[in-house]
């Protein structure tokens, strides 16, 4: 009785195409925005900060622009591991060679340079689709690891072969670094989070975002019409770069500090974020939010149940996790092939008609 | 499930460290590719906690508390966990994990928590003045470098010149911190060295196996850890290189890392920073701890190379924080007074006897200047027929005119690149 568009007549095209036709989501998604801007900073201690919120904001961007690329233009790609790491490098080399610049221009570059190396390794899809591009985009995650590890100027030659990020201040507040106040941290993660998906709600939602879907659905098809695919494929796989590299930097500058590429951008990132994507929902922004949510949730909170209140050993809970992920995936490949984010549709579709029956 | 994790966290924080308790976190891997090397050292880890609890009622009269969490050797986790262990009034962290001491070491600097790094870590945090809350003692690995180098100079009458030494190591920070030592040290000897990095997990090593095959080098030095070293025998074996002229470090010599391989890995050499055989203190494990149930883990691992270090490392925490407890004449200590104890301690050998271990490892002191403490090593050599690892050395001490201009230099340049102001410890 409430998720209703009756009544909210729209008086000029702009109100009539907006994002949130409804009123009540409207009213919701700035309540979500005061509570995310307002209210959690206040009440934000370091644990859940660094256990969920800021993993949720980072992996969130990133599963938006793995979304973009494989759920809107259907390009799959198992390299955002590797993009990740070109972010984090790009970040680590601009805050040490131009040690003026702040963080905003240095992550929106990173981006930009990862954006670069994405329409690079995004070639070989104007040749081949599906299975095959997921290989060649494999090769560019193991060649990616392996270019950072091999050349020594990408980590300024030190012995260790580990970036470190060091202190940055913005407003006279440090922003990186281990100074660093977690709600800082925060409020910089959100503010990328809340700019970039209104940048790909809107490009989903234009010309460009239908290009996309049209060259998921039937490419050629979509040629035959006149969508350009060299032009829609390398436009998605610079967007999608650029959000990844974007969420590669905030993961090393803010979130981990010190960063090994092996282990922080190994397959295992690859999967991860391609799990986001598949349990929240291909195709869909909300979808990477709430992949994101689960998959950063889930093993901070089987830890939490396992450990501390059911106190099972720590290698069971962490055996645990493996199998219940994994069912999950299964389940949600069998059951909901469209995600988290069908879920939530179908929960909005059914509003609308609340109470009401049919 | 939010509410319930709402409730549960709101419980957690309700109910409070209440009681009078020394938190010693527990950041171990029990699962995982390096879980081979990580269960038997937190297992002695936290067996060592509990036998003082139960044998001496804790330290100083305060029962102990070992929380465990589980990291698989993930920086990630790694941070987790200590973001969630910390305000337990944790008093020292030993992650044993280079990787993710390299995360810790500046928030450990921000929150005030010693970090103990025993034998593993950043090496130049054993210079204390740059590094506050970090030690690394009684070895780190560039001294690691020199014992071994050292130990090949005596087994070639003083002259590596002309040699060809191999070092195989693990494509990470650990297995990265030797190479400027060994460096240094191929200058100054003479003997060129050749190095083959080994990816993560470390099971494919077919190439560098190959290319050792191909150079023959004199002697294969190896920086593993986890399943990296179990293959590395395999593989040596399956060349037919000669097993005592491949030494690992202190991670890569433990029973598991050479039964794989059977009877081919006889010779196989290693470092060790602690004694090995039957203690006096593993009868009261056995007695006070295994027998009584209450042993962490499956209790199959007590005695072994790795229960052994961990337990080592439970005894220079315990005997730390006793320190504190002296120096500030008050027995439930905090972290910062941890930190004191740390850098006050002194272990003799008759402290050792007295603990049941005697000689388990070098006799040394902590100061203000020097977390690292000297630095000895013994190599030691397995037998495969028996099944069991003979010391072939007693302690033998590096080259503390390599090792400490590169200390210097190092913690220098950390401290300028996280500016830090080093302190004077001019005492």
């Amino acid at each position: 009785m409430f998720y209703r568009e009756a009544g909210d007549f729209k008086t000029t095209y702009a109100a009539d195409n907006q994002t949130f036709p409804i009123a009540f989501d409207r009213w919701r998604y700035w309540a979500v925005l005061f509570v995310a801007v307002f209210v959690i900073p206040l009440v934000i201690n370091d644990y859940w900060a660094n256990a969920l919120l800021i993993p949720f904001l980072i992996y969130a961007i990133a599963a938006i622009g793995l979304n973009i690329l494989t759920g809107y233009c259907g390009q799959v790609s198992l390299g955002t591991g590797g993009f990740m790491a070109v972010g984090a490098y790009a970040t680590y080399k601009l805050m040490t060679a131009f040690v003026w610049m702040d963080m905003v221009t240095i992550t929106l570059l990173s981006g930009l340079i990862t954006a670069g190396v994405g329409v690079l390794f995004g070639l070989p899809s104007l040749r081949i689709k599906g299975f095959y591009l997921a290989v060649a985009t494999l090769a560019a995650q193991f060649f990616l690891v392996w270019i950072f590890n091999r050349v020594p100027w990408f980590y300024n030659y030190s012995a260790s072969g580990q970036i470190n990020a060091p202190e940055r201040m913005m407003f006279g507040v440090p922003v990186t670094g281990p100074n660093a106040e977690v709600w800082v941290k925060y409020l910089f993660a959100l503010g990328f989070v809340i700019l970039l998906s209104w940048v790909a709600r809107n490009l989903t939602r234009g010309s460009v975002g239908r290009q996309w879907m049209a060259i998921r659905d039937m490419d050629i098809a979509a040629e035959i019409i006149g969508v350009n695919p060299l032009k829609a494929k390398l436009t998605a796989f610079a967007v999608s770069s650029f959000f990844v590299g974007v969420s590669g930097a905030l993961l090393f500058s803010i979130f981990l500090g010190a960063v090994e590429v092996g282990e922080a951008f190994g397959i295992s990132k690859s999967f991860l974020v391609l799990f986001m994507v598949i349990i929240g929902g291909l195709g869909s922004i909300f979808g990477s939010f709430a992949g994101a949510a689960f998959m950063v949730l889930l093993p901070v909170v089987l830890k939490i149940v396992g450990v501390d209140m059911f106190g099972w050993p720590t290698d069971i809970v962490q055996h645990l996790q493996f199998v219940i992920v994994g069912g999950l995936i299964v389940f949600f490949l069998i059951v909901e092939p469209h995600g988290l984010a069908q879920l939530w549709r179908l929960a909005k579709e059914k509003l609308r008609l609340w109470p009401f029956p049919h | 499930m939010k509410k319930l994790l709402t409730l549960t966290v709101a419980g957690l924080m309700a109910a409070g460290p209440a009681m009078a308790e020394l938190v010693f976190p527990s950041l171990s891997y029990r699962t995982g590719p390096y879980a081979a090397g990580g269960i038997p050292f937190a297992d002695g880890y936290a067996d060592y906690f509990t036998l003082l609890n139960e044998r001496d009622g804790g330290i100083g009269g305060v029962m102990t508390r070992v929380p465990e969490c589980e990291t698989a050797y993930n920086t990630e986790r790694g941070v987790e966990c200590y973001e969630a262990t910390r305000g337990e009034g944790a008093l020292v962290y030993q992650p044993l994990s280079t990787g993710i001491t390299y995360q810790l070491i500046p928030r450990v600097t921000a929150d005030g928590i010693p970090l103990h790094t025993m034998g593993y870590g950043r090496t130049s945090a054993a210079n204390g003045e740059v590094f506050e809350w970090v030690f690394n003692y009684p070895a780190n690995y560039w001294d690691g470098a020199s014992v071994i180098i050292n130990y090949l100079l005596e087994q070639n009458e003083g002259s590596l010149e002309g040699q060809k030494i191999a070092l195989l190591y693990h494509n990470s920070a650990y297995g990265r911190e030797p190479i400027r030592t060994l460096e240094i040290l191929a200058e100054e000897h003479g003997f060129e060295l050749v190095q083959l990095a080994v990816d993560h997990p470390g099971q494919e090593q077919g190439n560098q196996w190959l290319t050792i095959r191909r150079e023959r080098p004199d002697y294969v030095v190896m920086w593993g850890w986890g399943v990296m070293n179990q293959v590395a025998v395999q593989e040596a074996a399956n060349i037919r290189y000669p097993m005592d002229q491949f030494i690992g470090n202190w991670w890569a010599g433990a029973e598991h890392d050479v039964m794989p391989a059977g009877a081919d890995a006889d010779g196989y050499l290693s470092l060790n920073m602690n004694v090995l055989g039957d203690l006096p203190v593993f009868d009261e494990i056995q007695q006070y701890v295994h027998d009584a149930g209450l042993a962490a883990g499956d209790g199959s691992n007590l005695g072994s190379v790795l229960y052994t270090r961990g337990m080592y490392a439970a005894m220079l925490a315990a005997e730390a924080a006793r320190t504190a407890q002296e120096i500030h004449g008050v027995d439930q200590i905090d972290a910062s007074m941890m930190r004191d104890g740390m850098e006050a301690l002194e272990i003799t050998e008759e402290r050792m006897e007295e603990l049941g271990m005697p000689g388990v490892g070098p006799a040394f002191e902590v100061t203000c200047a020097n977390h690292g403490g000297p630095g000895m090593g013994r190599i030691q050599q397995w037998n495969a027929a028996d099944q069991e690892w003979v010391t072939l050395t007693d302690f033998i001490a590096p080259d503390d005119s390599v090792t400490q201009p590169l200390i210097e230099e190092d913690s220098m340049a950390f401290a300028e690149e996280s500016g830090i102001e080093p302190r004077d410890c001019a005492m």
